[in-house]
């Protein structure tokens, strides 16, 4: 399958190509096994491309490496969230359990001293649950929520669903698109250069 | 599509056994799992579960209503047994769901890559019974329009919860629990929804399956961060889950009474609650791989798998009950011993026989693979199971009984009330289940891919040079095997 001739796919994506006033927003190959298009990811990485990505059902196992993707700082700023998370548990209880102390937020809140089964104002044992439940919680919430900001998520349209072939990049196909705002990006030469990865398909794509 | 069903229970090191079976690649796999969902009717036994189920979900509406019409005097709770029924269920509902975070997030530290199959729906399960759980002690707060008094909201009182009470520690706990599940199966779910959206065939499947996915589109970059993402979840899903049914078993075992008061509890709930929920996993498996044809996915390898994790658990629940005697007869404690004579000979002697004998005895079963790996033996023993972890939070919460003042002894009897909204959570449970398996995939379709031999972005040039050598090598290996 990955050795499709260029003869089956010429004369759709001819067809795809004509000329249209719509900007172009790039080029797209696509790709029938993990292995091709990891083929493909390194040499347009080694191309020296700068804008452009892949697309595949599930990860496939190396491709980020191949694509020269730098690992993200996610961890970093959930360990922080996690330490937040952690403050915001001990602040809680102390403030609410420990000491009657006056806070003015958007309303004026009291704080209150329980004493309560003959134990300390600051029962540092006591408090772990919470503290633990609310690191994990604020850690957890933020984790998923960074994920989507970093990966701009929600975005419910982009120039790739336009496309019918890419109904299967969520199935059995693996994609590679080279923006047109790339430097080295050039209709006809980007075009040729990605018909020599062999592809199955090779379709522009309209902004 | 075939329908070889090739034997994968094998134990041969040697070779890796296949976790999808008669699938050569993805297509396929999307096919055969979105069927669930794109299939023009559910099978019948599906419409005639959920109207059994809507009319018990039913059932549990009427009888909270009742009981906030009436007051929780229509519950058999008792001075001393001032926790019956609800605290029971909600145990029994909490330590179900701790199954799908074990299957989640603590087989995916350990690279178990069988999990993949039956994750999706161990976690919604997970939520659902969390739903379930959470029910009871909203409902069994008494006066429920006060019941926003359990979160630390400034008020006109200057009035604040008690944090050094085990029960405000629960409610964090499973509130913290309920929204991380949630999450996690969410974010599993979004590259799923995005194929069901690709494939939909009407505009109104495309736009809502849309808006749920996000407009994911399955780029590496997101791919990059969805994946650290997830190794995070699991990372802090895993503390999380253990601290979650500790914090429960905290609920007894911070207070001062004999039978309660153990360092044993909270090992021994995490435990059981790992026990009663892959037990309930399989109860699930079992019947829905038969009805959609799943059985090329949940395998029976994986239901094997899972049997083997029963018989753990089972086996540490069963270790738990005799050190637990052991200890209240080696402490030397008159009351603590008892409260154990109390609860195998007093008047529930009958419950904790049931319980010991569905949690301990049932289990040991599974030592032999003629049983781990034959339907009905496995779906006979978890159903034991589901009853006899049950009647474990019975028979603990019942050691309230017998106190210690002689003269407020009594016999717990539970009321109709009682019986009916258990019957009902079941109801509730199983209705949201039904829906999910008909609406959302029931099968993670791209982790199950990433764990199929054609994942391997390596392997592609092997197939084509060197498959057939390899064959060749692999069969005389095995014919070595089998003649040594």
């Amino acid at each position: 399958m990955s050795t499709a001739t260029p003869s089956r796919t010429a004369p759709d994506s001819g067809t795809a190509i004509k000329e249209k006033p719509a900007p172009l927003f790039g080029i797209m190959a696509e790709f029938d096994s993990p292995a091709a298009i990891m083929d493909a990811a390194h040499k347009v990485h080694a191309a020296g491309y700068k804008w452009w990505d892949t697309h595949t059902p599930f990860p496939v196992h190396g491709l980020d490496k191949a694509m020269g993707i730098k690992p993200t700082i996610l961890p970093m700023l959930v360990f922080f969230l996690g330490l937040n998370g952690f403050l915001m548990g001990w602040a809680l209880q102390l403030f609410t359990n420990s000491f009657s102390f006056e806070l003015w937020a958007l309303v004026p809140v009291q704080g209150y001293d329980f004493v309560v089964s003959g134990k300390p104002d600051i029962s540092g044992p006591a408090f772990i649950p919470v503290i633990f439940e609310l690191t994990i919680l604020f850690s957890a919430v933020g984790c998923v929520f960074l994920m989507l900001l970093m990966n701009r998520l929600p975005q419910w349209y982009h120039p790739v669903f336009k496309s019918e072939r890419f109904a299967r990049a969520t199935d059995d196909r693996f994609f590679v698109v080279i923006e047109s705002r790339d430097p080295q990006f050039q209709k006809d030469r980007t075009e040729s250069f990605l018909r020599s990865l062999n592809p199955m398909s090779v379709e522009s794509l309209e902004d | 599509m075939s329908t070889i069903v090739i034997d994968n229970t094998f134990e041969d090191p040697t070779r890796r056994a296949p976790l999808v079976l008669n699938h050569d690649n993805f297509g396929s796999v999307t096919r055969e799992i979105c069927w669930v969902n794109e299939s023009p009717k559910p099978p019948k036994a599906w419409y005639v579960t959920m109207g059994i189920s809507l009319m018990l979900a039913g059932l549990l509406g009427t009888m909270i209503l009742y009981l906030f019409a009436t007051g929780v005097g229509v519950w058999g709770n008792q001075n001393p047994v001032m926790w019956g029924f609800p605290i029971v269920n909600f145990v029994f509902w909490v330590g179900i769901g701790h199954a799908g975070t074990l299957i989640s997030a603590i087989l995916f530290l350990f690279r178990q890559k069988w999990r993949t199959a039956i994750n999706r729906f161990a976690e919604a399960m997970t939520i659902f019974a969390v739903i379930c759980a959470a029910t009871f002690p909203g409902i069994h707060v008494g006066r429920v329009w006060v019941v926003y008094w359990l979160f630390p909201i400034p008020n006109q009182m200057d009035m604040w919860p008690q944090f050094r009470s085990p029960l405000l520690w629960d409610v964090f706990a499973v509130n913290t629990y309920f929204t991380v599940s949630l999450l996690f199966w969410y974010v599993g779910l979004i590259p799923d929804l995005a194929t069901l959206r690709d494939r939909a065939n009407n505009k109104f499947k495309a736009i809502a399956y849309g808006i749920f996915s996000l407009g994911w589109r399955g780029s590496t970059r997101h791919w990059h961060r969805y994946e650290r993402a997830y190794l995070l979840l699991a990372a802090l899903a895993t503390p999380l889950v253990l601290s979650v049914h500790s914090v429960v078993s905290f609920d007894f075992a911070v207070s001062q009474l004999p039978g309660w008061h153990t360092t044993i509890f909270p090992p021994y709930f995490v435990a059981g609650a790992i026990f009663g929920g892959f037990a309930m996993v399989v109860t699930l498996a079992v019947p829905a791989r038969q009805l959609w044809g799943l059985k090329n996915f949940i395998t029976m390898r994986h239901l094997e798998n899972m049997n083997k994790i029963i018989l753990l658990t089972g086996t540490i629940v069963g270790y738990a009950y005799t050190m637990e005697f052991f200890i209240a007869w080696y402490s030397g404690a008159e009351y603590e011993g008892f409260a154990f004579i109390n609860r195998a000979t007093g008047q529930h002697w009958w419950a904790y026989l049931i319980m010991f004998s569905c949690n301990v005895f049932a289990p040991q079963l599974f030592w032999f693979k003629r049983f781990r790996t034959s339907i009905p033996v496995m779906f006979f023993v978890v159903n034991c199971v589901n009853v006899g972890m049950w009647f474990e939070r019975f028979v603990i919460v019942l050691s309230l009984e017998m106190d210690f003042l002689p003269s407020s002894w009594a016999y717990f009897k539970p009321t109709w009330v009682d019986l009916a909204t258990l019957l009902g959570s079941f109801g509730l449970f199983m209705t949201l289940f039904l829906l999910f398996i008909r609406y959302l995939p029931v099968i993670a379709i791209a982790e199950i891919k990433a764990v199929m031999p054609q994942a391997d972005p390596h392997a592609h040039h092997h197939h084509e040079h060197h498959h057939e050598p390899r064959a060749e090598v692999t069969a005389s290996n095995e014919g070595e095997e089998a003649t040594s």
